[in-house]
């Protein structure tokens, strides 16, 4: 019980606005110094693949994409619980705010894979199990924002879009075990993977730094939205105040 | 019991059930939501599509053959059986830039009993990634266990 109350006064709105303060600085440095090396490094030091030639670097914005978008995912997916369950507004406000993010990051991923695939298979979009899940995580997303938009107390939005993102986390392993399971043009999984990345060093260690470049920045911008969203609900209960006296 | 106690229950629950169901549903979609069939699934005559659908496996060494008018014919194995495939550039475009003897493809069109009629050719990318020189020292060392290069 004491714990619980311990963890109530993170989802503080107050200390919330107070502990984000704090990181935003030293977030906003690291992902600005990550992104430097990581682009640097992939894009420039790294060398060719010995098949794909200079297309294998659009692999350190592809793969970082994709795995954030399937993170952000289960970050929404966990606050949209949180708050169904304990009905702290923070928890719902986490959730809504990182929905725009994930749905970058797949919109990302889809992008950047197409170009690869135009060269390198032959075409930019096949309907296999893998690109068809990717594309359905995409639509999760900005179907959740949309119910979002389509209910005006957030008290009722939270708990529909919160349902809606609870059932789409299903869709998470389908994504990581497709290329496992069934027959897919994509390839299997390269680093996360039984027996160790079957990828050079010299190309995993900037596709790396790239993932953590991609984390970091997801934390700025989650931040930045949540304080905004905060702020945006104070702004409407003075207005209504106002209105109201 | 707690409200927040039941809300985490009837959370826990739902996804229990949810995740049942999703299993059971690919469990019974099974093999259909495979992309490509393998040579010894299109000769065994099981489950093959009438009209056009896929067919994926790896270019057997040595296959190749292109002829004046730059249409192409190879096999394609999975292991155990292959096939023959003919496949016209001048009709349907070029071969992708990863297609050579050894290396994963993926080609859609129509079997007619003997033979696979292509419309169109992917080249499958397997999960390995390195730079030239790794790869050159890999098979110096007799390590090599990926495809042929050329």
């Amino acid at each position: 019980m004491k714990a619980m109350s311990r963890l109530h006064q993170f989802a503080n709105p107050m200390r919330f606005a107070r502990l984000s303060q704090a990181i935003l600085p030293w977030a906003i440095g690291l992902t600005v110094v990550l992104m430097a090396v990581g682009l640097y490094w992939g894009l420039v030091v790294s060398p060719v693949d010995y098949q794909q030639g200079d297309t294998v670097r659009i692999m350190y914005v592809h793969v970082p994409a994709a795995w954030m978008a399937m993170f952000t995912y289960v970050f929404m997916a966990a606050a949209s619980a949180a708050g169904l369950i304990w009905r702290h507004p923070l928890a719902d406000i986490a959730a809504k705010s990182a929905a725009p993010i994930g749905a970058g990051f797949t919109f990302l991923a889809l992008v950047t894979g197409a170009l690869w695939g135009q060269p390198m298979w032959g075409t930019w979009w096949v309907w296999d199990g893998r690109l068809t899940s990717v594309l359905i995580l995409f639509f999760l997303y900005l179907g959740y924002m949309a119910l979002w938009q389509a209910y005006d107390e957030p008290a009722k939005a939270s708990r529909a879009a919160a349902i809606l993102a609870l059932v789409g986390v299903v869709n998470v392993p389908i994504i990581h075990y497709s290329v496992e399971w069934w027959n897919t043009l994509h390839q299997p999984a390269s680093v996360l993977k039984i027996g160790g990345p079957s990828i050079d060093p010299s190309m995993l260690w900037p596709l790396l730094i790239m993932a953590l470049a991609f984390n970091a920045y997801f934390v700025v911008v989650l931040l930045w939205r949540m304080r905004s969203e905060i702020l945006a609900r104070r702004i409407h209960i003075v207005l209504m105040q106002r209105a109201a006296s | 019991m707690k409200r927040k106690h039941q809300r985490a229950l009837f959370v826990g629950a739902g996804l229990a059930v949810l995740a049942l169901a999703t299993t059971l549903v690919l469990n019974s979609l099974g093999q259909s939501l495979n992309y490509f069939l393998m040579p010894t699934e299109v000769l065994a005559g099981e489950d093959v599509p009438q009209g056009t659908f896929q067919l994926g496996g790896l270019v057997s060494d040595g296959s190749f053959e292109a002829d004046d008018e730059m249409g192409v014919s190879f096999q394609v194995e999975d292991g155990s059986s292959s096939l023959s495939v003919v496949y016209d550039q001048v009709a349907h475009g070029l071969l992708p830039d990863l297609f050579r003897e050894g290396q994963g493809v993926i080609v859609e069109g129509q079997w007619d009993g003997s033979q696979f009629v292509a419309s169109r050719v992917l080249a499958k990318h397997d999960e390995n990634y390195m730079p030239p020189e790794v790869a050159e020292g890999l098979k110096e060392m007799g390590e090599w266990r990926g495809e042929e290069t050329p």
